[in-house]
């Protein structure tokens, strides 16, 4: 028997947005979701509670994002909307009034990154972390940890926070070497004073319930065990579907559900999705059914058939093996930091970063300051197609004052000239700098 | 000539109106047991000397839906739900006599699993052997594809006294909502159209010919013969006679507030532009939550009995009511005790009003006024804040388009209108709190009857074209055409007005009175592997909640 739970559903479909008429990400997106979750009459349980999104505001996206050149000019009311509902879910569940929250809301943002020179995946601005950053900013410093069960890599919401030891960004996704973003392995494992605040678990395609619960239970759960996080968030994508027309597992709105009940996590967003009338409708009732600790075991897919979507005997080995993998990495984290660290005083690197959505290319050097006492200092130098180049100077949040003070003349220090902006975004102070 | 007529849970108010003015207006005890006395009374005094052949229509309001449901007056239904994946059949409202039965159609329509017509006749078997006769047939996304309750009921017909199709309840979708007002409508059906009978006699035998209309929830009309099938849309009419008496008293086109204000409780309505907000979904009663369309009222535990207490420092007002008021024998002080102390008003027994404020002004240690001010002040206050406590639920109402959130409507109410017995001594002091001017209607004490005399004939009417199936579905009327693959949007609006209109006359509208409007218009692209695939059209118009036009 389940305890029920109060939970906030924050509905924005944006019924008058798209990425363009055909796209994946289009009006009809949650058309049908709302069929469902309307005709279920889930609105009406005492314990589900519907609220309007609030209006998200460049302050709350700069907290988290180097816009380029600021953050109006890369986004639309659209992307305030969808960031604005993640906030209103957050300050539901962070001021007491319900138990969690889902933000049922589009467009998407996991795959948008630190700088944002435009739209990738589908994504301008990520909306979970622009949510962290107001977290962190109204309700003080908290040790968060981000759950993306989307089947893409969330390579966005891991830029982000590639540096910050207090916020765990795992994610799985279908193996990288067979979809988008082509990134999310092993390897991928924060930054030098960060180390296994960031960890992937690419799954083979063809994974379904069993493999992701199994993941869930044997990987996932240890590590979150481990890491003590005050808040479980969510990125909720729901395209590992085994009728999402854009990737290939074969997940189900049972496994969804069974896999939210366990997580249990205290707010949930939603990401990518794109089976729209095979998927969504009943994923989504899965999701909430599940986190208001309501009977999900009806919600099922009209074409629903477990033994056509079983795992074969060499997937669920793999998926053993991978789980094993992943909790040793997890444990010799700081015993891999040594190796990997050492005595350097800064680590450096390199990164191309493409905007599918808009065609655009960036190349990226990163340089952080070693430092045991906090996330470190982190500068940007980037330089895109568009012919912008910019420069940016990080402070994570709880910086130490030799990070801070070596932040502060770095930033003193380099003159707009070959750059067009430069920029200081302080997360301890909350303050952000152009110049 | 109109004739009015409210058969409430206390009184019977009757008005005979002509050229919008009230021309005659009686009031009677309402007799629960045999409702025709109530109506022979009111109706015996009104034509004493008028001549009942210059009426024009006669329109009732009656809590006779109503108080069967309060009452528990209801037959047993059973009831057939053709559920398929969802919600866990425990998480449904009716639970007594309900049979699942195969079957399933998916948000768009199409059908996923077929019905058993082997099960269906077992099932029928067993409603006949428990002596069931009164059915409901309730299917998930019915509105969307009314076929399978239609074909469940063609094979179970044969021994029964009525059978309520979910579909034909309402265009919403709420598969809950529709399992409980299907189930209600079924189960009052045989009283209800028993009392049509009557009441049908009840005129002839007066020599009454014209149209004879009833007033639903949301504060439409629909003629008496039309209204037989579907006795549910009548639950709760009386607040909504009451809403739409104070429409017809007071002239205006803006965003108002309507106040109620009893011995209990207190009712608030809201006007957006002079039209009375219906409830999103559907009316609540009894622990019901249904799909009938109901006006949009709000009831607060506060009223001119609301028995006063001062406990720990603090003043409470309500929300129980003890008796009375003390000055006319009541147990307790209330706001309208401490009103005829405050000389607002000279009802009642002032010297019983006086020693029942008086321990309240000495546990405050204040004067006797004092304390009186302070008991109408809280009073007043406590209905204001309720007042823009719903008018911010209103406006926080969740929308689903980046236009509406950002340029949808906002209300702001100019007006306040009153009535109810504490209504005169109150209205200055509310304005005042509210902010804008408060007025009290004339009549105010038959409004119910008045409304329900010159309400207009409603409805509404939901539209879903989906041009790649090639359909168009009428939920309301449970019909399915088929349209072209490259049908518009345009279309699917003239077509939704065209139906409403006949659908409307149909029920008793005349044609003067169809104010139609679009309440809802959605056009979707439906692709399907990167290929427009169709169109999935939404349009849901209505005739607007008013008054009947020939008398303005
Ligand atoms: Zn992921
Ligand atoms: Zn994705
Ligand atoms: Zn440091």
């Amino acid at each position: 028997m389940t305890r029920t739970r109060k939970t906030g559903l924050i509905f924005f479909p944006a019924f008058d947005w798209a990425i363009s008429p055909t796209h994946p990400e289009r009006e009809e997106r949650l058309l049908y979701t709302q069929d469902q979750v309307f005709e279920e009459g889930l609105l009406d349980f005492d314990n589900i509670i519907e609220y309007k999104p609030g209006l998200a505001t460049a302050e709350d996206i700069n907290r988290v994002h180097i816009c380029v050149p600021d953050a109006r000019g890369v986004i639309t009311e659209s992307h305030l909307i969808s960031a604005g509902g993640a906030i209103t879910a957050a300050d539901k569940v962070l001021s007491g009034e319900v138990d969690n929250a889902f933000a049922l809301v589009r467009p998407p943002g996991h795959h948008a990154m630190l700088v944002v020179h435009g739209a990738r995946g589908f994504c301008n601005i990520n909306i979970e972390a622009v949510m962290i950053g107001y977290i962190r900013k109204h309700y003080g410093a908290k040790r968060i940890a981000v759950i993306d069960t989307d089947c893409h890599h969330g390579d966005g919401t891991q830029d982000i926070f590639w540096n910050d030891p207090n916020t765990l960004c795992l994610s799985i996704h279908q193996d990288g070497r067979t979809l988008y973003p082509g990134t999310g392995f092993h390897e991928e494992f924060g930054g030098p004073n960060a180390m296994g605040a960031t960890i992937n678990i690419p799954l083979p395609p063809r994974t379904s319930e069993d493999g992701f619960l199994y993941i869930l239970e044997h990987a996932i759960q240890p590590i979150i065990n481990d890491f003590k996080p005050d808040l479980i968030i969510n990125s909720a994508g729901q395209d590992n579907h085994y009728t999402d027309p854009i990737t290939n597992m074969r997940f189900t709105a049972q496994g969804y559900a069974m896999l939210n009940e366990r997580l249990n996590p205290d707010i949930a967003v939603l990401e990518g999705g794109y089976s729209i009338e095979g998927a969504l409708p009943y994923v989504n009732v899965g999701i909430i059914l599940a986190m208001a600790g309501l009977d999900f075991s009806h919600v099922k897919e009209p074409d629903y058939n477990p033994a056509s979507l079983r795992e074969s005997d060499d997937l669920k080995r793999t998926i053993e093996r991978e789980a094993e993998q992943i909790y040793k990495l997890w444990k010799n984290r700081d015993a891999l930091r040594e190796k990997v660290v050492g005595q350097a005083k800064y680590v450096k690197r390199r990164k191309r970063i493409y905007y599918d959505t808009d065609g655009i290319s960036e190349q990226q050097e990163e340089t952080v300051r070693v430092c045991s006492d906090c996330g470190g200092l982190v500068m940007i130098d980037s330089v895109a197609d568009t012919g912008n180049r910019i420069y940016a100077v990080i402070l994570s949040a709880g910086t130490c004052p030799e990070c801070r003070h070596d932040g502060e003349e770095f930033f003193a220090l380099t003159n707009p000239g070959r750059y067009q902006y430069v920029y200081f975004q302080d997360r301890d102070q909350d303050i952000f700098l152009v110049k | 000539m109109i004739l009015g007529i409210d058969v409430g849970g206390t009184h019977t108010d009757a008005v005979l109106i002509e050229d919008f003015q009230v021309k005659r207006k009686t009031k009677v005890l309402t007799n629960e047991a045999n409702l025709l006395d109530s109506l022979l009374a009111v109706t015996t005094e009104l034509f004493r000397d008028e001549d009942p052949q210059k009426l024009e229509r006669v329109v009732l309001s009656t809590t006779l839906s109503t108080n069967a449901v309060v009452q528990n007056k209801i037959d047993r239904v059973g009831m057939l739900i053709v559920s398929g994946p969802g919600l866990s059949p425990a998480d449904l409202p009716i639970q007594r006599d309900v049979h699942f039965l195969s079957g399933a159609v998916n948000h768009r329509g199409v059908e996923t699993a077929t019905i058993d017509p082997e099960e269906i006749g077992r099932t029928a078997d067993g409603l006949q052997r428990e002596g069931i006769r009164h059915v409901g047939i309730v299917g998930k996304f019915s509105t969307r594809n009314p076929q399978q309750e239609t074909r469940i009921r063609d094979l179970i017909n044969d021994h029964l006294r009525h059978v309520s199709l979910g579909h034909r309840m309402s265009g919403h979708l709420n598969f809950p909502r529709r399992i409980a007002t299907t189930y209600l409508n079924a189960a009052i059906w045989e009283r209800y159209q028993k009392f049509v009978k009557q009441i049908l006699y009840f005129v002839k035998e007066q020599g009454i010919t014209v149209p004879l209309y009833i007033l639903k929830a949301d504060g439409g009309t629909f003629d008496i013969n039309r209204s037989v099938d579907f006795p549910v849309q009548t639950i709760l009419s009386g607040p909504a006679a009451s809403i739409m008496g104070i429409l017809s008293m007071v002239d205006f086109a803006e965003d108002a507030i309507a106040l109620d204000i009893g011995g209990t409780t207190t009712d608030i309505a809201i006007f957006a532009d002079g039209v009375p907000l219906l409830e999103p979904f559907g009316i609540h009663i009894e622990g019901h939550k249904t799909l009938i369309r109901g006006l949009r009222t709000r009831s607060i535990g506060v009223g001119g009995d609301s028995c006063v207490r001062f406990v720990d420092g603090g003043l409470t007002i309500g929300p129980e009511r003890e008796g009375p008021a003390a000055a006319f024998g009541g147990p307790f002080p209330t706001p309208t005790d401490a009103m005829i102390v405050l000389g607002l008003t000279d009802i009642g027994d002032a010297g019983k009003a006086t020693a029942a404020i008086e321990p309240i002004a000495a546990a405050m240690n204040a004067s006797l006024e004092a304390a009186a001010r302070a008991i109408f002040d809280r009073t007043c206050e406590k209905i204001v804040r309720h007042v823009r406590a719903f008018i911010e639920e209103i406006n926080n109402e969740p929308v689903y388009t980046i236009h509406e959130l950002l340029e949808g409507k906002v209300l702001k109410p100019t007006a306040m209108y009153i009535v109810g017995g504490p209504a005169e001594p109150m209205s200055a002091r509310l304005g005042e709190l509210m902010g804008c001017p408060a007025s009290l209607p004339r009549n105010a004490e038959v409004a119910n009857a008045v409304g329900a005399a010159l309400a207009r004939t409603t409805a509404e009417m939901t539209i879903l074209a989906d041009t790649e199936r090639r359909t168009l579905t009428i939920a309301e009327e449970g019909l399915q055409l088929t349209v072209s693959p490259r049908f518009t949007l345009a279309e699917a609006i003239a077509i939704a007005k065209e139906r409403l209109r006949e659908r409307a006359l149909d029920m008793g509208a005349k044609e003067r009175d169809l104010e139609i409007e679009v309440i809802e218009c959605q056009e979707f692209n439906m692709v399907r592997e990167y290929y427009t695939a169709g169109k999935n059209i939404r349009v849901k118009v209505q005739v607007k909640p008013g008054l009947i036009s020939t008398l303005r």
